[in-house]
This record gives structure tokens, sequence and C-alpha cells, in this order.
């Protein structure tokens, strides 16, 4: 297990160079070049020219590569144009924000998506099961943003249940030691001020998690069907095992392996969806950040903020990678 | 061991039969399709301690008859009809829990394809253990004990080691041996084998045949063997079943049948098989068609239109209805109107006197 | 039966036999005999999901190509703007079955003409996808060894950035205008049909029919593209009919993120979308509707897709 991990680890190098010299590439050939990417739209000449000196831009290319490299492997991305603040600090303190809703999106996704999923294969044919058929089409159809704006539209502004925007009331006034909010409130014993973290993650995990959840309800209703023909539950049948054992042990455990890719896969989904919803309810994460990035065309945030999401992206897949060994023998061993 | 001249069912009607299927007949149904009778009167009965084969090409229904004996076959779209009696219990419509008790601890199946059969995602000692803490009282720790020691006895070397590995770690004769020893776990009176051995390579296939006997002989097991191969039967069958579109076209004993085959079909399937007898050059004779090419029954004989034997009255109804299973000398019957001759003494063949 | 030839009684009845033996033969529908993409059209024709998506689809291509025909109004003639207000925004009315937006324009007429920027942007991106995509994955999957490994590590970095970033990216570099856009969709469309086509071109390479040609001698380029790349085909055709669902949801988001097409003489749904978000509170109407023209038209090419799935892969085939 330990090598399988290993050489996972080994395989990441290429990508994450290749990942490097492609951002590299983006970043010369945006209009103005890392100068103006790095100083801003309204940059003057001079300033540029400097800027261009002090960071060897008039130097060869491969020099120019190395440079940039060895800054982003130190976490270098320069400053917000907007804020000044360096980038990667902006990043990190965003970060836990995003992460926590996208877990909050999983758990919803997950935790629905499979009970439905297996519910509708078990009654194949029943109304549940064409209902969640047309529901994950649905599901999938729908832009984000969209569906987000309703949530809000009609659980935050219309019936006022729920919080429709910010990750936490500012009047709260929490204390703040991990930068996630619902594990602070935890961690500082301020209940109150978890629970209401966890209140405004509610609105924005379900905008965020319809897509996953589609996806899951269908790879999961899709698998179980197979696997329920599969020989080997005939077998775990004329062994006259108890219907309990014969689901758990020998249906959904066969079931879950391609659901588990699935998950897997909508990690860059669930990233890319982050900022559409965090937009819609103001959410103070990386996704927010980034599009607000785009409207000002703060170029250090947009090269930081894109090369650090595309490596979080890459060691989940990675984590992906490793529970699917875990859960199959049969990938472990090659 | 058989029984002289018995006018309808199988070989023994008394006491002493572990299973009596009686017009056993299963049909699917499926949306918007005419139905299609996979077995269709089907009865036979399996002593204890005795090895009854089931004959035929793929299609014919002998999987299908194992399943419904097992109460295997899925709920929707299958109607089973005629009776099933397990040691004096009824299994057609016997409700799911009474199957599930009876299965793994009492009837037990083994399978054609090892490697699908098995679940992937579990070890292979899970496997043998599960049916011994469900049927049988046993804590883990003694389960497994007793699942070490059947590994050995179905002949895989170094059991503890093999206990935590998975199926696909092992090869298609362990994969095999493994299935068997679930099977035989809570020695059960009666073990069904579908293709046992169509999946694994020759030398391989004659190892777990010689297993099944050996299993089989000490412990009084009735076997039912399901297979389209000849030489399996002729190793291991006391009696032999020959089906053809869902239904019995002949029984014998496997000496009778081998030696003087009566329906052409049966015939047919010795004269496919290469005999090292035959003599050189002698050509291999391969019934023609295919079992697609059966007729319903009610037309006539399903196997008259790839009959060399078949005349006119094949395919018409003369009496009114099917071509019906009779007696057909001592310990044989036959479906067939033109069945196969045989002059009193076969020239080379052995004679049925002499084979017993 | 080696029957002899003189007529007998029993003749009528054997030819039915005969027939009925052909027709057992064939086997209910496709495998034997019938090709492919036959039996596939025929099982999609039964399916009525596929009928659906195939209706929703055609609409949507009609209403586009006749938007000229069908639109009541002229989509950017601006009237009824004395009756706009800040917090008010006239709904259907006389002569607007839908209303207008917030600059006048007719709500129906817009819809119309915008599904044509929307299937454009579907269309053009997707189709720059495909090619490109599977131009990669045909260079991989016929030439293996080191080729194989470049462009499938050059495609692993493509889909190590998630597909929306990946937009943002190209739409920043290139700045804003619908080409942008629809370059922007189409790189994140690359890896996929890249890693598609050359996995199945993969299996249909080690498959017993090529290694068959191969024994009997055929030249590598003609298995190559005589056999495997036809055969390797379906999942491409598959995904390409979902891809345009995803470009045209990934064009709204885009527009959404203040990244679409600036040019305000063609109404196109994700802008009209985006737009929207502000007066969702006086007039939801005016993002409701693209968002349904957007939700019906992707769930058609989803619907059409997944049928096409069903009908193509060999083991939903019976």
């Amino acid at each position: 297990m330990l090598r399988f991990i290993l050489r996972r680890l080994v395989q990441l190098v290429p990508i994450l160079l290749g990942l490097s010299i492609l951002l590299f590439a983006w970043l010369r050939a945006l209009p103005g070049g890392p100068a103006q990417a790095a100083l801003g739209e309204r940059a003057t000449p001079e300033a540029i020219a400097r800027y261009n000196e002090l960071f060897g831009l008039d130097q060869p290319l491969y020099v120019q590569y190395f440079r940039f490299l060895g800054r982003a492997v130190q976490l270098d991305f320069g400053s917000s144009a907007q804020t000044g603040r360096p980038v990667t600090t902006e990043f990190l303190e965003r970060m836990p924000g995003t992460i926590e809703l996208t877990l909050f999106a999983m758990v919803f996704a997950i935790g629905v998506g499979i009970p439905l999923g297996y519910l509708a294969a078990r009654k194949h044919g029943s109304w549940l099961d064409s209902t969640s058929v047309i529901g994950s089409l649905l599901g999938v159809a729908i832009p984000v943003f969209f569906l987000a704006y309703l949530l809000r539209l009609l659980f935050a502004v219309q019936l006022g249940w729920l919080p429709g925007s910010g990750r936490q009331d500012v009047r709260m006034d929490a204390t703040r030691i991990t930068n996630f909010y619902v594990l602070d409130g935890l961690l500082t014993r301020e209940w109150d001020a978890a629970w209401d973290a966890v209140l405004h993650l509610v609105l924005p995990a379900i905008a965020l998690g319809t897509i996953p959840l589609a996806i899951i309800v269908r790879i999961t209703r899709a698998s179980v069907l197979d696997v329920v023909n599969e020989d080997y539950v005939r077998t775990a049948n004329a062994k006259g095992l108890a219907t309990r054992t014969v689901r758990r042990r020998h249906i959904l455990r066969n079931a879950l392996l391609p659901v588990s890719t699935t998950i897997g896969l909508q990690t860059g989904l669930l990233l890319s969806g982050a900022v559409l919803t965090e937009t819609v309810f103001a959410f103070g994460g990386v996704g927010s950040a980034l599009r607000d990035a785009i409207f000002t065309r703060d170029f250090a945030v947009l090269q930081g903020f894109i090369l650090l999401l595309a490596v979080v992206y890459v060691l989940v897949n990675l984590l992906v990678d490793i529970s699917y060994g875990l859960l199959d023998p049969r990938v472990r061993v090659r | 061991m058989s029984i002289e001249a018995v006018p309808t069912g199988g070989a023994d009607p008394g006491q002493s039969s572990v299973l009596e299927v009686e017009e056993l007949a299963v049909t699917f149904t499926r949306r918007g399709e005419a139905a299609t009778r996979a077995v269709d009167g089907v009865s036979f009965a399996v002593a204890a301690g005795e090895t009854i084969g089931l004959v035929g090409e793929s299609g014919c229904g002998k999987s299908v008859t194992s399943l419904a004996i097992m109460g295997l076959l899925p709920r929707r779209g299958v109607q089973v009809s005629g009776s099933v009696r397990f040691g004096g219990t009824e299994l057609v419509g016997a409700a799911d829990r009474t199957l599930r008790e009876l299965r793994g601890a009492d009837m037990a199946m083994v399978f054609q394809d090892p490697l699908s059969s098995l679940n992937p995602t579990v070890p292979i000692g899970t496997q043998v253990t599960e049916v011994l803490v469900e049927h049988e009282d046993l804590n883990r720790k003694q389960a497994t004990a007793e699942a070490i020691d059947l590994l050995d006895r179905v002949g895989i070397p170094d059991p503890a080691r093999r206990l935590k590995e998975y199926p696909h770690q092992l090869s298609g004769g362990m994969r095999q041996r493994a299935l068997i020893a679930m099977a035989l776990a809570c020695s059960p009176r009666l073990l069904i084998a579908d293709e046992p051995t169509t999946a694994l390579d020759v030398t391989i296939q004659a190892q777990i045949l010689e297993l099944l006997r050996e299993l089989v002989q000490g412990s009084g097991t009735a076997l039912v063997m399901i297979t389209h191969d000849l030489g399996v039967v002729a190793g291991l069958c006391d009696r032999v079943h020959v089906m053809y579109a869902g239904k019995i076209i002949e029984s014998a004993d496997r000496h009778d049948l081998f030696a003087r085959p009566r329906q052409p079909y049966t015939g047919g399937l010795l004269a496919s098989v290469p005999r090292l007898d035959a003599g050189r050059g002698t050509p291999l004779t391969p019934i023609r068609g295919s079992a697609r090419d059966a007729i319903p029954w009610a037309e006539g004989c399903a196997f008259a239109p790839r009959c060399d034997n078949a005349q006119d009255d094949c395919l018409t109804e003369v009496s009114g209805s099917t071509v019906p299973l009779e007696y057909d000398g001592p310990g044989r019957e036959l479906r067939c109107r033109h069945p196969l001759t045989h002059p009193p003494v076969a020239s080379g063949a052995t004679a049925s006197g002499a084979a017993r | 039966m080696s029957a002899p030839t003189r007529p007998r009684p029993g003749d009528a009845r054997r030819t039915r036999i005969d027939e009925l033996a052909a027709r057992a033969g064939q086997v209910p529908e496709g495998e034997g005999g019938v090709s492919l993409t036959k039996s596939a059209f025929r099982r999609l024709r039964r399916n009525p999901v596929a009928i659906l998506g195939a209706v929703i689809v055609v609409v949507f291509l009609v209403v586009a190509a006749f938007a000229p025909f069908l639109a009541p109004r002229d989509p950017l003639a601006q009237t009824l703007l004395s009756e706009i207000r800040p917090n008010s925004i006239p709904g259907a009315q006389e002569g607007f079955p839908l209303g207008v937006d917030n600059l006048g324009r007719d709500l129906l007429s817009r819809l119309v003409y915008g599904s044509r920027q929307s299937l454009l942007i579907g269309v053009v991106s997707t189709v720059l996808g495909v090619i490109v995509g599977m131009a990669l994955g045909v260079l991989a999957g016929a030439f293996g060894g080191w080729v194989d490994t470049v462009v499938m590590r050059f495609v692993d970095i493509l889909l190590s950035i998630p597909s929306l970033l990946m937009a943002i990216s190209i739409s920043v570099l290139l700045g804003q205008n619908q080409y942008a856009l629809m370059i922007a969709i189409a790189v994140t469309q690359i890896p996929v049909f890249a890693r598609l086509l050359r996995g199945s071109m993969l299996v249909q390479r080690s498959s017993d029919y090529a290694l068959a040609a191969r024994a009997l001698g055929v030249r590598k380029s003609r298995i190559v593209f005589g056999h495997v790349l036809p055969n390797s085909l379906s999942p491409v055709i598959v995904q390409t009919t979902l891809s345009l669902a995803t470009a045209i949801i990934e064009a709204a988001a885009l527009s959404f993120l203040g990244l679409g097409d600036p040019d305000l003489a063609r109404p196109e749904w994700g802008a009209m979308l985006a737009n929207a978000q502000a007066f969702l509170s006086i007039r939801p109407e005016l993002a409701v509707y693209p968002a349904l023209c957007i939700i019906v038209v992707a769930l058609g090419f989803t619907l059409l897709g997944e049928s096409l799935r069903e009908a193509l892969d060999p083991k939903f085939r019976r």
C-alpha cells in the first residue's frame, strides 16, 4: 500500500511540472506580459520597465522559467493589485471557506445520492426510480449559478429561513483559529458561532452539491443494477446468506467502486462550481475572490489562485486514487 | 444400483430420494415479448449418494432447471410451476426464508465461472466462513479453523495463507476448489454443479472432477451434474438425463446410454465426441444446425428440424399432444417416434449387459 | 435433413419449419446480420426518451434557423421605455407575450434570437474540441509507444485543471469576444475526447479481430483507420452529444463571470441570464425564461446522448 502511494506521488511530479510550464506560457502570453500581470492594468511604463529589470524578464526564456518555478515552489506569486497583500496569504485565508463549502456539498451529494440511487435500483421500474432518473437528468442540465440564485431568492430572501450571504453573521465576532469557521466555533466552544456558520453553509452547499448529487444517483443506480446480476451475487444467494449480508457485503460493496471513482471525478466540478456558487452567496472563499480578480483583471491573484487550485485538485485526486486502492484489492496489487 | 422398469419419474421414487422434481416448468415473460418456456415438464429424482447428469447443449434449459430447484431465479418475469421436493419439503412457492435456510446448508451449488462467481472485493476466507457463520452455530474463530480445514480438504495448499487472499490472486483451479469448499462447508445433502469444469484447463478439469467424486462418494451427498460434456458424464454419473429445448428427451443409466443411445440427438452428441478407439480417419459427425433451430414442442418434436431420422409424423401431432416421454426398456425412458435402433449385439461397442 | 428431393406430403410443413429455423437463427435485434448502426438506430426509434431528446433538439434547431420569421419583434429595438422604472419592468402585455427586459427589448424575440448564438457557441466549441481531441487521441491510440506517453501526459496536465478555471484562463488570455468564449470551452473538451478515443482505440487494438487482421498481414494503417478507428467511435459520438449540453451551460457560466460575449447586438441565453440576476427580485421571469431555455436544450442533448449510449453499447444489445 505504501509503495502504491509513493508511486502515485512520483507520478505527480511531471504533471505539476507541466502545469507550471503551461502557466508560465500563459503568463508570458497575457496582454502586457508578466509585469502587467504583477503590477495591474494601470501600471505605468516606467514601473513595468523597472519590474522587468528587477525580475530578469530581459533574460532568455528558460532562465525566466526557472526563476518563475523557483518562486512558485516558494509559493511566491506576488501581491494582489487590489489589496496589495501577498497572493498566497489571501489564498490560504480563503481556502478553508471553500474547503468547508465543498465538503458540505459533497456530504450532501453522497449522503443523499447513494441511498437514493440504491433505493431506485432496488425498486427498479417504480415511480421512485423514474423520478430519480428524471431528477438526475434535470440536475445536470441546470446552470449552477441559476440554481444558487433560485435557492437564495426562495429560502433566504422570500422565506427568510436561512442566511443568504457570507460565511457567518458579522455581528458574531467569533474567534478565528483555523479559518474553518465551523471548526473554529467547535474548538473555541462558541457553539452559536459554529451553528451560524453551518446555517450559512446550507444553501450554498445544496446549490453546489446538486450536480454531483444527480451524477451520484445515476451512477449508483446503474452500478447496483449491474452488480445485482453478477454471478457472485448469485453465489451469495446460493449460500443462503441473509438478505442483509448479501446486500451489504456483496452488492453494495462492489456497487460503490464505480461510485467512488465518480465522486473523485467530481472534485474538479466542485471547484468550478464553487467559483459560481460563492459569487452568488458572497461567500468569502477562493471562488468569489477569483471572480473579483476576473473583473478587476488582477492577474497576480488569477495566476496564483489558478495554480494553487490546480495543485489542490491534483492532490485531491491523489487522495481519491488512494482510497480507491483501499476499496478495491485488485487496484492495490497492480 | 438402478431399479428395474420404472414407468414414470426418475430413477428411484422410494424413500431414499433426496430430491424429486416433478413436471417442473419455467416460463420467462418479458414485457412486449412472447413468453418463452425454458423448462417444460421436467421430472427426475436423485437418491442419496447418487450422481445424475443433466446433459444438453447451451440453451436447452439445464441451468435454468438447476436455478429453479435452488430457488435462485429472479421473481420478476419468471413463472415456476410443477413440484420440487427436497427431503419432503416443497420448494416451489416456498417462502424466501425457508429457501435461504436450506440453501448453503442442505443444498448447495457450484457454478461455471469461478472468477465471476467469487466476490472480487472480499477475501476468500470471509467468503468461506460466511456460510458457516450463517448456518452453523460457529463464532468467527471456529469458522476460520473450519474454513482452513475445508480448504485443505479440497486440496488448496497453505490454506491459512489463502484465506486472506482475494479471488484474483488464485488460479482458476484454486478458485473452483474454493467455490467447492464453500458449497460443501455445511455438508449439504444435495450438491448441484453447473458446468463446474467448463471454464478450466483440461488437466484441471480432471482434477476437479476427481475431487467432486471423492467428496461426494464419502459423504452420501446427492450430486446433480449439469454439463454439455459427455466426457464428464462418462466419468462421474450413474444416471443421465438428456435435455433438449426444455424437455428431457432420453433418460438412461450411463452405460446403457453410451452403448445404445436411442434418441437421435443423444446419438448425435456421442458421434460428435472424438473417440480414441474409433480408428484413424473416421470423421466426426456433428449435429446439424444449432439449438436455435428448435421448433416449439407443440408443433412436433423440437429436434426434428435437425434430425436425420425425422419423418413426417415427427412434425405433426399424430396423437394430438406432445411427443411423450415413454418407457423404453428397463431403466430407460425415451421421447422419440423414430429412435435409433441397435442390432441385438452391437458391433464394437459394449452391449448394455457387458457394461454392468 | 439429408432429404431426397422428390416432393413428399409433408413439404408444406417443412417449409414452415425452415422459415421458423431461419427466424430463430436471426437474433431478435442486432447481432447476426444487422449492422451496428442500423440496430442502434432501430433501438433509438423505439426509445421514448430518445424521441423526446430528438424532438427538443430539432425544435431548437428549427427555432435557431428560422429566428427572423419566428420572432415577433426586433430583438434589439427598445420599446416601452417610459414604463421602465428602477423597481419595475413591464411584464407580459399586448404585443409582448413575455414582456420586455430592463432595456425595453422584447423578451420573447430575444429568446428566439438567442437560440442562434447558443447553438453557434455550443456547436463550434464542441466541434473544435472534438477535432483537436480526436486528433490527439488518434495520435496516441494509433502509434502507441512514446507518442502515446507524450500525448497522454499533455492531456493529463490539461485534465489537472478544473474545467471552469481553464476556460477562465483562456478567456482572460484571448480577451472578451465570442471567439475567445468558443475556444475557451473547446479547450476544456479536448482532454476528454483525447482520453476517450485513445482508451477506446486501445481496447479495439488489442481485440481479437485486430489481432486476426494483423495475423493475416493487413497493413497497420489499414487496420487502424479501416477497423480500429471506426469501431472506437461510438463513445465519441455519445460524448459529443453530451458535450453540446455542457458547452451551452458552460457558456452561460462564463457569461455570468463576466467573460461572455460583450457584443450587445447578439442576444445570448447565458448573457441574458447573467444580466437578469440583477433584476431577479423585481422580475424573476427575465432570468427564469433564458434559464429554462438552457435547461430544456441541455436536457434535450443529454437525453439524446444517454439514449445513444444505450443504443450503441453492446452490453445493452439483446
